[in-house]
């Protein structure tokens, strides 16, 4: 892999490349759009495919459709309660979204378009605001009291709301840079070791292959692990979502 | 009747034995070890702390009052972080849906 001389470059496999020729080069297309376009073909295909036969007894695809659906479904009920109904298909569409982005940097060739902070601040930011828009629209200038809670004494005011609301504004940056440095530490770890099979392994024949085969454990160890941080971070996106989305519809 | 209810009991029984009804996850407690709970909590810190460094210092251009907004919002910063530390653990009153 990216194993030049004696230094590894982890960080190069970030490097966004525009695809497509001419076309993609002029307006930006890079392996990272074509990822989120493929993203969101993968799902759309899984939903509009796996539900075609609505069989009672489920296939495979449709299994997995049905308990990707019920899952999220729970997460926002349960969350955010019964009106958590209503922005179901948001924060479906996120977990998929960002859980797709995750499991298709695993394969080879693929690309993590959530080890990316633009990114993943543009999807934290999406969800800074549609909160904050539910929220004024449920509660109109009501929501402002949401800054200082009750039952703190009124002096005490001026020091208690720009912290709160310091610690609003920090919602979408704690949301975004989770996100973001999973997948980086991720990605950079399965590199670090990769380089190190094609290091050990041409270095000193025999016992240079033999040693190659620690890191290549390693490695095959970490993609299970990444896995599960796939599942793990998009998970967590969906249910921060709906504690802010809770937050936002019952405030207090 | 109570056949049923029998039926009904054993089955939820059998499952919780198999381990087929998985608990729900509890209010925003992502199933994490110490070093997931550590790291949330570092985020929380330094995005707070980032938050409050970066409104002083805008406010400081803005008003030209270098460098007095930019340290008052960075303790204001660390204080939201350690709220936000204190909500990871103690979510906000009433909130329990």
């Amino acid at each position: 892999m990216a194993a030049e001389g004696n230094s590894i470059d982890a960080l190069s496999q970030f490097s966004l490349t525009p695809v497509l020729g001419a076309v993609g080069n002029s307006v930006g297309f890079t392996q990272s759009t074509a990822h989120m376009l493929l993203a969101v073909g993968v799902v759309t295909l899984l939903m509009i495919w796996g539900m075609s036969n609505r069989a009672i007894v489920p296939g495979r695809l449709q299994a997995m459709a049905e308990s990707a659906y019920e899952f999220v479904h729970d997460l926002a009920v349960g969350q955010i309660g019964d009106e958590g109904k209503r922005y179901f298909p948001f924060i479906f569409s996120l977990f998929m979204f960002i859980l797709l982005g995750n499991l298709l940097g695993l394969l080879p060739y693929g690309f993590a378009f959530t080890s990316h902070i633009a990114v993943t601040f543009g999807l934290a930011a999406l969800v800074f605001v549609i909160v904050t828009i539910v929220a004024l629209s449920i509660h109109g200038t009501h929501f402002f009291s949401y800054f200082f809670p009750e039952g703190a004494p009124k002096a005490l005011a001026p020091l208690i709301i720009p912290i709160e609301i310091i610690s609003y504004l920090s919602r979408p940056v704690s949301l975004s840079v989770r996100l973001f440095a999973n997948m980086v530490a991720g990605h950079v770890m399965l590199e670090v070791f990769a380089a190190f099979v094609v290091m050990i392994g041409s270095a000193a024949g025999v016992l240079g292959i033999l040693g190659a085969t620690l890191p290549l454990a390693v490695n095959v160890a970490l993609v299970g692990f990444e896995l599960l941080v796939a599942f793990l971070q998009a998970y967590v996106f969906a249910i921060l979502t709906s504690i802010y989305l809770h937050d936002a519809v019952h405030l207090h | 009747m109570s056949e049923r209810d029998g039926f009904e009991e054993r089955l939820r029984e059998a499952r919780a034995r198999r381990g087929l009804d998985t608990p729900r996850p509890g209010r925003g407690a992502p199933p994490s070890g110490p070093w997931g709970i550590g790291f949330r909590a570092g985020v929380e810190v330094v995005a707070a702390l980032g938050v409050g460094v970066f409104l002083g210092i805008m406010l400081d251009r803005w008003l030209g009052t270098w460098p007095w907004l930019f340290l008052l919002f960075f303790v204001l910063g660390g204080a939201a972080g350690v709220l936000n530390v204190y909500r990871l653990f103690n979510p906000r009153r009433g909130a329990g849906r």
